[in-house]
């Protein structure tokens, strides 16, 4: 086993190119979405896709703290020295989870997201809008307890994500093993919460915008997607920070992992999306083929596009052994697959929530995209700028400098 | 010419056996093979092994897997007997690829394990090729040809001043029961 001297309080400082384009990305997304609200046919769409983002950019978060737990769960040891920047997604959840909270909160308002189990009348028999089905599902879809739980879910994944990064930090104060094995309980039961709640929050936030469809499939199948996408940006601020000359200690092998938990998350993705696809081709139930029916003739070049960024793409560059361990490919990639879950999110939600005619692609989409990508790299980075880079006490710190495959 | 056939050094330290890699290609003295109970970070490296072609050999397996399934379903369903099953046409590409998927699985997985048995001469029934039993246990052997290496006491000097346990002269290769 080699000798090293790494600097082990290195710090990220966070100035220059990267302050002034995150601002510059911000201020475009909040100029693109001021252009949405000016025309008010453009309301709903402006709406499904600040919905968008904002589910995109909790899912992240919320997956960097999920990402933490397994490793302490797994006492895994190659990741001790990367820890810091899930560690700083997870610290970027709570603002994240206010901007879906708020979102969400003025579309139900606006009658803008939602409206087709949350309008006037439809759950009134005398009403000329009177739906059945919304009528039994009201139980559940009722503006209140869909509130309810999307601020209890979101609430307990924030104060895991809080506790899990104030655990670590007092680990860098003190050392010992203490915080080690807090962690390691909290992890535990962070995971049997989130393993049940996230199904939830998935048909919650974006199955119910088409209510009258549903899949069990649908839960893991957003789950899939939330946390290869948190991985893939993972990789992408590991792979730029080492560019800029931080972190030298990620040698290819902690690549490697990462792009073998990318890899494996991929095909992980596409078996769920299949088995949903399938089933329901399969079975050929008008119910239920209604959802492929919209996006087959509405958004077939999404519909194929998604398969290629998401599926084809990892499987066809990520495969070889030589490519995970080259930072070019997978920062390549991990980009091409955090755009394919954009794609992935905008036919989940666009076919349900905004109507034939308004919708597109266009200056909303890119605009609100842009302005989400540099909310979240400006609140990480600061986040990450507040402590050093590596958890210098981790007790598996040693395995993890030395990690070869 | 003696008839001893294989020269074994046995340590009882990953680290001393590694040491004693080093002594003996410094001497130009080539290792046949080395014999370790738990896998050793690095060792490949060390001693010049070639990277393994598994991965190739698993590629073509699982695509033979897939050309198979997709053969039987098509042959069977498409072109011998239609079957109306939903009103979808018979060639139906989504109804195939779960078979195509898990025959993939299991020709890769036959495949391997063939491989593995052919490679380790580990089929069943047969006595299995151990040159030290302790291999197996607590020691890490290294290995040198008798034959091609005349200076035995040099080697067994070398391997002893890096730290073996134990210099062994086996007459046969193989300690097994065949």
């Amino acid at each position: 086993m080699g000798t090293h001297n790494y600097n082990l309080t290195e710090q990220f400082e966070f100035t220059g190119k990267a302050k002034t384009l995150s601002i510059v990305a911000i201020v475009i997304g909040i100029a693109s979405i001021a252009y949405g609200f000016t025309d008010h046919g453009l309301h709903e769409r402006t709406f499904a896709n600040l919905l968008l983002m904002a589910y995109y950019f909790a899912c992240v978060c919320m997956s960097g703290a999920f990402f933490l737990a397994v490793q302490f769960v797994a006492q895994a040891g190659w990741s001790a020295s990367i820890l810091r920047v899930p560690q700083a997604m997870a610290k970027t959840l709570p603002l994240a989870v206010v901007l879906l909270i708020v979102i969400m909160g003025a579309g139900l308002y606006t009658h803008n997201l939602y409206h087709h189990w949350h309008a006037e009348g439809l759950t009134d028999p005398n009403s000329p809008h009177y739906d059945k089905l919304i009528d039994g599902k009201s139980a559940f879809l009722n503006v209140p307890f869909f509130m309810g739980r999307q601020v209890i879910f979101l609430g307990i994944y924030c104060f895991f994500a809080l506790l899990l990064s104030k655990l670590s930090n007092n680990e860098d104060l003190e050392g010992g093993l203490n915080s080690y094995t807090k962690s390691f309980k909290y992890s535990c039961i962070f995971l049997v919460i989130y393993g049940f709640t996230t199904p939830i929050f998935a048909f919650d936030t974006v199955m119910s915008l088409e209510a009258h469809w549903f899949s069990t499939m649908f839960g893991w199948y957003n789950f899939a997607a939330m946390w290869v996408s948190s991985l893939a940006t993972m990789a992408i601020i590991i792979i730029l920070l080492r560019k800029a000359g931080y972190m030298q200690w990620v040698n290819n092998s902690h690549l490697h992992n990462l792009g073998q938990f990318i890899f494996g998350f991929s095909i992980f993705w596409t078996y769920v999306w299949f088995c949903q696809f399938m089933l329901i081709y399969y079975a050929n139930m008008p119910e239920e083929t209604v959802y492929f029916y919209k996006r087959f003739e509405f958004y077939k070049f999404w519909f194929f596009l998604n398969l290629v960024l998401n599926f084809l793409t990892p499987v066809l560059l990520l495969m070889d052994r030589d490519n995970k361990r080259q930072e070019n490919i997978l920062l390549g990639v991990s980009i091409v697959v955090l755009c394919g879950h954009w794609v992935d999110y905008y036919q989940m939600i666009m076919p349900g929530s905004v109507e034939e005619g308004t919708n597109g692609f266009g200056i909303i989409e890119i605009g609100t995209a842009i302005g989400f990508v540099g909310l979240f790299t400006f609140s990480v980075l600061n986040a990450l700028s507040k402590k050093p880079l590596i958890a210098k006490n981790h007790p598996l710190l040693q395995e993890s400098l030395n990690h070869h495959l | 010419m003696s008839n001893i056939k294989y020269i074994l050094g046995s340590f009882g330290d990953p680290d001393e056996m590694m040491h004693g890699i080093e002594k003996l290609q410094e001497n130009n003295i080539k290792i046949h093979d080395v014999y370790t109970p738990m896998p050793i970070h690095g060792i490949e490296a060390k001693l010049g092994i070639k990277r393994s072609r598994l991965d190739i050999l698993a590629f073509f397996c699982g695509i033979t897997g897939t050309v198979s399934a997709f053969a039987l379903i098509y042959l069977t369903s498409v072109v011998d007997w239609r079957n109306n099953i939903g009103g979808k046409p018979s060639f139906a590409l989504p109804d195939f690829i779960p078979i195509m998927f898990e025959l993939t699985i299991l020709f890769t997985a036959f495949g391997l394990v063939g491989s593995y048995y052919a490679s380790t001469h580990l089929f069943p029934g047969r006595a299995p090729r151990v040159m030290d039993l302790r291999a197996t246990d607590d020691r890490f052997i290294i290995a040198v040809d008798a034959q091609e290496n005349a200076e035995h006491s040099k080697i067994d000097g070398l391997l002893k001043e890096a730290g073996a346990i134990e210099v062994k002269h086996n007459e046969r290769k193989y300690i097994s029961y065949e």
